[in-house]
């Protein structure tokens, strides 16, 4: 792989929750614009891992972080003390298991980042909300009622709201932790048409604990147990003829 | 007659009776809507009702007595809007200090210490404001009176405090925890998020301790019944002494107001007055907290 | 990047101040407390003494105390926890335990959220009508009681009503699958397992009906007392008297009150001993019901 075509790379990754060594020594590189999926069982580590990469663990006393997760083309370390979560989080956005919308209009839900970073100008605001909720695949439902709660929205609706509130300002990283979960299968499916649509503009890394959907969006997967990055390849590669037996064993549905 | 027809006897008799005190509690309303009421009704047939709400004097005890509420309405007000001013903003404040930025062993000590101020005794409250505060502010303001609305106004309002932040902090914390990391996750700082999401969110929590701190301010007697002064004044000034509903029944409570006289009469009706201005505050303040619960 | 930097730095900026505001405004409710105390403290400590303690008020105010107002006080309290303690922790048990979710019980329970709501000196107009003029029973320590326990009732309810509601249900379905009547489960562990949590709120209604003063000015107890109530025991048979109920009486906080609202300052400074012996009091109840709730806390955990 050449450096170029990498968004980020985790070198010797250790997290600890108090005592409880979380993940151990994990290596993992993430491609530019493409999407990687993180798989393996409940407790595994994965969204633990997912939640590094914009310093989630930051929000809650005695958490540790060892070793680094390289952002490029910059080269700083995301994990590293003397980095500002604050400086990670509004570069690297996050999409939540739960559709979490504020509870504030579906304009000021996409315009909330936007606002974080002191934007007033309702021109810049107007069409920075309009793009997000195209990019989002929400613009068309939305349009004519911008400035309804984002509550009275269906569940799936609100996952692409979140989703638009993630794009709006245009980060570097978008975070996907399980974005399914909550939903019907016809809302998933739209979701994931959508990871699909986005990973033309933006590198996506997923959580997910469904293996069709990791196969189905995902160009690389990353395969976990108890802390530990098991085997890392190409989705197809992984999917097809996985090195590993532990690996085999779970998306063949031996366990988990 | 069996075991078992005893022991269904007993439970239902005990349930009666639990029933019975639990319905003892509504008596204790409607004991309140019928005194008040009896008594005021007797008041009503001796002054008319447009004396009584639009008359701008109120002077039973004169020799020529006039019944205009309005100036024991206005000094309620006043008292309840200073009061306001000073409990509102800092019971918010300390709410989302407790309950966003304190650490938690800090929030363990400081709540139980907070819900003090709302133990003292108003009596002690009446003699700081008195006897402390009021010196005080006279040397900042030379036209402060002896007795005035500022002074116990103020003090109401540090009194109902805990009333305010409490409820208002249990809202805040009961917002879950992904709409915070939803926030935090778009790279706002906790201040941001305190005051763009956890505030909007717990909002009809934040109203209902709003409204319970104005019921508070609104029937407290004896800060004001002590600092204020005794004489009912149609003022907004809160450098002037006022008297306030509640104040004026503590003043004829202390004379001897012959039971049936017009004079004994009036306090009814000022307490009516009072009883339905905090009615409506606390069925707005009910349905309002009944609504957070539903809400998550 | 420089520009988020900036920015960055320009939220924090705006996060720290309030920090520092947050602390403040929460400090400064503590610190006013604390000027309180001192005040009352300087003021009022010097005439604190035995003599004090053990004298009836007076025109002369060196010579003033507080024995009438102190045993009154004490027994005002006495008639309030004997009414409200069981007629509130049985209200508390049938809501949570027994009352169905109809009408009545939807009102019974908006009507006690209301009642904690009402002004204490709507209580005081309420007893005036009713125990003064209506039952007859005199501006007596029985009234004085009686409308503290009306009072602090809605307190003794929901307190009751939130420590069993914190028993898992698990415990009652334990209960009832040896047999166990609803009764006997309310006994053996409801009752139980609330104590800690009923006791704390009866101890923080009854610290609050002590310095209850406009209610008790209403019923129309006397600010000047210079004779104590009838001894409850005597030497003669029946060697108990109830006699003392129907005696008139003051307490502590219309005693300050009567002595704040004189112009000279030496009956002022007796206001302030009264006030430190009250506000002792309320905290040293208050204190005792926080170590109360912490020590139940610790000991049962669901």
């Amino acid at each position: 792989m050449v450096n170029s075509t990498l968004k980020s790379e985790v070198r010797n990754l250790n997290f600890h929750y108090g005592d409880l060594h979380a993940l151990k020594n994990i290596n993992l590189p993430i491609e530019r614009r493409k999407v990687t999926a993180l798989i393996g069982p409940s407790g595994c580590g994965k969204t633990t891992f997912l939640r590094c990469f914009n310093r989630m663990h930051d929000l809650y006393p005695h958490n540790r972080y060892g070793g680094e997760i390289i952002l490029y083309p910059d080269g700083i370390n995301i994990v590293s003390p003397e980095i500002d979560p604050i400086e990670i989080r509004m570069q690297i956005s996050m999409v939540f298991q739960k559709p979490n919308p504020f509870p504030k209009s579906i304009y000021e839900n996409v315009a909330y980042g936007l606002r974080v970073r002191g934007i007033k100008k309702k021109q810049i605001l107007d069409e920075k909300v309009e793009k997000s909720l195209r990019g989002a695949a929400l613009w068309e439902e939305v349009k004519d009622r911008l400035y309804d709660p984002a509550f009275e929205l269906s569940g799936g609706q609100q996952q692409r709201l979140c989703i638009a509130r993630a794009l709006a300002t245009d980060p570097r990283i978008l975070l996907f932790d399980e974005p399914t979960s909550a939903l019907d299968p016809t809302a998933t499916s739209r979701i994931e048409a959508l990871i699909v649509e986005l990973k033309k503009e933006v590198t996506i890394i997923i959580v997910t604990h469904n293996m069709q959907q990791a196969a189905r969006v995902s160009d690389y997967t990353a395969f976990m147990y108890l802390g530990e990055l098991i085997e890392f390849d190409n989705t197809d590669k992984i999917f097809t003829t996985p090195a590993n037996r532990l690996t085999e064993e779970y998306i063949t549905g031996r366990f988990g | 007659m069996n075991h078992s027809q005893k022991r269904k006897i007993k439970e239902g008799a005990i349930e009666t009776i639990l029933f019975l005190c639990a319905l003892f509690s509504v008596f204790i309303t409607l004991g309140i809507v019928f005194i008040l009421s009896y008594e005021s009704f007797g008041f009503f047939k001796e002054v008319s009702l447009k004396e009584f709400f639009t008359g701008t004097q109120w002077t039973p005890l004169f020799a020529e007595p006039k019944f205009g509420i309005l100036p024991l309405i206005m000094g309620t007000l006043l008292t309840t809007g200073i009061a306001l001013s000073v409990a509102l903003p800092l019971g918010l404040l300390v709410a989302v200090y407790l309950s966003e930025f304190a650490p938690h062993k800090m929030r363990e000590i400081i709540k139980p210490v907070l819900e003090l101020l709302a133990a003292v005794p108003t009596v002690v409250y009446g003699y700081f404001a008195l006897l402390f505060l009021t010196p005080i502010l006279q040397r900042f303001i030379p036209d402060l009176s002896g007795f005035n609305a500022l002074s116990p106004g103020i003090i109401m309002g540090i009194m109902i405090i805990p009333y305010v932040s409490s409820v208002s902090e249990d809202a805040m914390i009961a917002v879950p925890m992904h709409i915070r990391e939803g926030s935090y996750a778009m790279g706002a700082t906790k201040f941001q998020t305190a005051f763009k999401v956890i505030i909007p969110s717990a909002f009809s929590g934040i109203a209902a301790a709003f409204i319970i701190g104005i019921s508070r301010a609104i029937g407290e007697t004896m800060v004001v019944a002590i600092a204020a002064g005794g004489m009912p004044n149609l003022t907004a000034n809160p450098l002037e002494p006022v008297q306030t509903l509640t104040a004026y029944i503590v003043q004829v409570s202390l004379g001897d107001a012959p039971h049936g006289t017009v004079e004994y009469k009036t306090i009814f009706a000022a307490g009516i007055t009072l009883f339905f201005m905090t009615l409506g505050f606390n069925i707005l303040g009910f349905w309002l907290r009944k609504r957070i619960r539903e809400v998550y | 990047m420089k520009d988020l930097k900036k920015l960055i730095r320009y939220n924090k900026l705006w996060n720290y101040l309030f920090m520092i505001i947050g602390l403040l405004a929460t400090m400064l409710g503590l610190i006013l407390l604390c000027a309180l105390m001192v005040d009352l403290a300087v003021d009022g400590a010097p005439r604190l003494s035995y003599k004090f303690l053990t004298s009836f008020p007076s025109r002369f105010p060196e010579e003033a105390g507080i024995l009438s107002a102190w045993v009154g006080s004490f027994l005002l309290l006495l008639v309030t926890a004997l009414a409200a303690i069981p007629l509130g922790i049985a209200a508390g048990i049938y809501l949570e335990e027994y009352g169905k979710k109809n009408w009545l019980t939807d009102i019974i329970e908006i009507n006690i959220v209301n009642l904690a709501g009402v002004p204490s000196i709507v209580y005081g107009l309420l007893a005036l009508g009713l125990f003064v003029y209506f039952l007859k029973f005199g501006e007596s320590i029985l009234t004085g009681g009686l409308t503290l326990a009306l009072l602090i009732l809605p307190m003794v309810i929901m307190a009751t009503r939130e420590a069993i509601r914190a028993i898992p249900n698990l415990i009652r379905e334990a209960s009832y699958a040896l047999g166990a009547t609803k009764w006997q489960t309310v006994q053996w562990h409801i009752i139980p397992y609330s104590t800690g949590g009923i006791l704390t709120g009866i101890i923080i209604g009854l610290s609050r009906a002590i310095g209850e003063t406009a209610p008790i000015i209403t019923v129309g107890a006397l600010t000047f007392i210079a004779f104590l109530p009838t001894s409850p025991i005597s030497m003669d048979f029946p060697f108990v008297s109830f006699k003392w109920l129907m005696d008139p009486f003051t307490i502590m906080p219309i005693q300050m009150f009567n002595w704040v609202s004189r112009p000279q300052k030496e009956f002022q400074l007796n206001a302030a001993a009264a006030g430190i012996i009250l506000m002792v009091m309320t905290l040293l109840m208050n204190g005792l019901a926080i170590y109360i709730r912490y020590r139940f806390r610790k000991k049962i955990k669901w």
